[in-house]
């Protein structure tokens, strides 16, 4: 399997009463909030960690795309992924990825796509997701009942720019291209390995299954909550026929590595609250804009719910609820080890990404953790689900282009 | 052409008296693309009523006042209240051409229109298209304008809270309880949420996110005589826009109904009928 590491790169200096006097962490929350120098100094503290992350032989360092918010300061994780394509060596650059339907015309994606694989020496791998309810309808104004429809319209005419190799017409409903030509294109072929975030619905899943992508599940709530839904995908995926090879799934946990189990909450608890307190902070209207999702979908996802005692919002738990519930893997090497393959082989996941930065942890902590998970826990997993391939997995041409970068 | 009554009739609102046989229809439009949900009732003139994005799509007292006098025709908007077809239906330019096409179906040659808020801007927008098939137009607190020192409230993201205090002047009126009675069921409840949800995306494909659509460009077009009418208390849409209205609409006149908020016609259905019959009589 392969393990990667996940940054969000958030902004740490929310005060102590934003709760109090904010909705929101996304969308609406004013950017007089946002102090420039200190954006400086995470940049370069987060791009020093996921440098790390490939020297310490993480398989992958993981970016995405959020817009108008604090929990995330990347609109444009193409361009934290072109400097490490430049000062990471081995490690895949997973953009996990750039919401297809904002990019008009989306030749855009195919264009930028191509150079970071390119630069890379063919690490890329080209995540295409929706985009949340805040960053595509709310921040970036798309159409909610139209935007299922742009992404899947932008996705076709993406893998065709990267596979055509004379200039062709695009006649589609929301992109009219006379000359679709990109230059450069992908080094990888017959293009980068494309993987799918969603959040459990079945449209995505038949969407991902029929094209044969990876898809992953991107949830705050851990390995056991998430299994509900990963258990989903498994089913799906036997009832039309696919294999259950485990590197068709991806999945997000968070971690925190310690020398004992009480020393992990002494260092990380803080920092995890402040992730689920305030990052985590979304006023309700703002995640589900009306038609974000079909009314089928919404029907499936809260009829289960119906009647049931609503679940403790995050913002309420304490330490042992998080770790007990499994939202956070926290402990010592040998408890996060152990809660590690269990969790892996629960989920049934070939790419696990681990978010080891979590909200205001300093660099020094970050880097800790990172250790510890490198050094005491990975090497117990890599060799889990080592007899399944992985054609999802970026495919590098060789030493020869990283070598000429360094030059 | 009208076809297949669903034999709904007489549908008790709450112990208000029902004075006028209303029925349900389903009307095809374009072939099989379009069917849409229908209420309607009474006889006399055509008149055709748009509503809002709040969804209304039974039988008021508002319209049953109204039919007293004319042939009322309420049908749902495509998407919204199971009237379907919006899939066929990208932009504006669609939208206002498949209700031309309705009052075709229906084989009204002119045909007097009433819409508020969403349903009042496509109102207008009809109008200004095809005015020789509108005889009067009336809008109640219709969408359409924008003023960028007045910008209008995101009623996308309004909560039961938001939308109370922005549709009525008095949240606890009649109408008001009967509109957002909240079913105790959780079954029922999620259907209704569900179904505004439905509604909010079927309006929000034709004027997301900022109903600005460029009606000033064609409403000089709107030439027949309109009443503007408009809640003295609508929190809404303040009265800055009846004005905006009454500017581009040289042949229009404003009517405020008092102590009505954004949904004036159903707070207050005496005083609405009471305004718009002399007008469209007149």
């Amino acid at each position: 399997m392969k393990l990667s590491m996940f940054h969000l790169m958030p902004y740490q200096d929310l005060p102590e009463d934003f709760e109090k006097q904010h909705r929101s962490a996304w969308v609406d929350l004013p950017n007089e909030n946002f102090n420039p120098e200190l954006g400086r100094q995470y940049y370069s503290d987060y791009l020093d960690e996921l440098e790390h992350a490939d020297t310490l032989g993480f398989d992958g360092v993981c970016v995405n795309e959020h817009h108008s918010n604090a929990y995330g300061l990347m609109p444009s994780p193409n361009i934290m992924a072109a400097t490490l394509a430049r000062n990471t060596k081995n490690a895949a650059l997973i953009v996990l990825g750039n919401s297809l339907s904002l990019y008009q015309p989306p030749i855009r994606v195919a264009e930028e796509m191509a150079m970071m694989d390119i630069m890379s020496g063919g690490r890329l791998v080209a995540g295409f997701p929706v985009g949340t309810s805040m960053d595509t309808t709310f921040s970036y104004g798309q159409v909610p009942a139209q935007l299922r429809e742009r992404h899947t319209e932008a996705h076709d005419l993406i893998i065709k720019a990267w596979t055509e190799r004379k200039p062709f017409i695009f006649n589609g409903k929301y992109n009219k291209l006379r000359y679709v030509n990109i230059w450069p294109r992908p080094l990888q072929q017959p293009h980068p390995p494309v993987w799918v975030p969603g959040s459990g619905s079945l449209e995505t899943w038949d969407w991902v299954l029929d094209r044969n992508y990876v898809y992953c599940y991107l949830s705050y709530f851990g390995y056991q909550r998430g299994h509900r839904v990963v258990k989903g995908f498994w089913e799906r995926a036997a009832e039309r026929g696919v294999d259950d090879n485990p590197h068709r799934l991806g999945f997000l946990q968070l971690v925190c590595v310690s020398e004992t189990d009480e020393s992990a909450q002494q260092e990380y608890e803080e920092h995890v609250k402040y992730f689920y307190q305030k990052m985590l902070r979304i006023y309700a209207p703002f995640a589900e804009s009306p038609g974000y999702r079909s009314i089928h979908s919404i029907r499936e996802s809260i009829r289960p719910q119906l009647g049931q005692e609503t679940m403790k919002t995050a913002a309420d738990l304490n330490w042992k609820d998080f770790v007990d519930q499994g939202h956070i893997i926290a402990g010592s090497p040998a408890t996060v080890r152990d809660k590690m393959e269990e969790a892996v082989k629960l989920l049934r996941v070939g790419h696990l990404m681990v978010l080891l930065h979590i909200g205001t942890m300093p660099k020094e902590l970050t880097m800790k953790n990172m250790d510890l998970f490198s050094k005491e826990v990975m090497p117990g997993l890599k060799n889990i689900y080592q007899e399944y391939d992985d054609p999802w997995w970026p495919q590098p041409v060789g030493e020869h282009t990283a070598a000429t970068a360094a030059d | 052409m009208v076809a297949a009554a669903s034999g709904r009739t007489h549908r008790c609102h709450g112990g208000r008296l029902d004075m006028v046989d209303y029925r349900h229809v389903t009307v095809p439009v374009r072939g099989d693309k379009f069917s849409v949900q229908m209420v309607e009732g009474g006889s006399g003139d055509g008149l055709i009523f748009l509503h809002g994005e709040d969804g209304l799509t039974e039988w008021t007292p508002f319209l049953d006042r109204l039919a007293q006098h004319f042939h009322v025709y309420a049908p749902a908007h495509p998407g919204q209240g199971g009237s379907q077809g919006l899939q066929h239906l990208d932009d504006l330019w669609d939208l206002v051409i498949f209700y031309e096409e309705l009052v075709q179906t229906l084989g009204l040659d002119r045909v007097h229109i009433i819409g508020q808020s969403y349903g009042g801007m496509l109102a207008a927008e009809l109008a200004a298209y095809r005015p020789e098939k509108v005889g009067r137009l009336v809008l109640i607190n219709p969408l359409g304008l924008w003023l960028s020192d007045t910008p209008i409230p995101d009623f996308f993201i309004f909560t039961p809270e938001d939308r109370a205090k922005a549709l009525w002047f008095d949240p606890e009126c009649d109408a008001a309880k009967t509109v957002f009675a909240q079913p105790t069921d959780p079954e029922e409840k999620m259907e209704s949420n569900l179904s505004r949800t439905e509604t909010l995306t079927a309006v929000g494909k034709f004027i997301w996110p900022i109903p600005d659509k460029g009606l000033t460009k064609r409403i000089h077009r709107v030439t027949m005589p309109t009443l503007l009418l408009w809640g003295d208390s609508n929190a809404m849409l303040p009265i800055k826009y009846a004005e905006a209205f009454q500017n581009l609409l040289p042949n229009s006149s404003l009517k405020l109904i008092e102590k009505a908020g954004h949904l004036a016609q159903d707070e207050k259905p005496g005083e609405a009928v009471d305004a718009i019959l002399p007008f469209l009589k007149g």
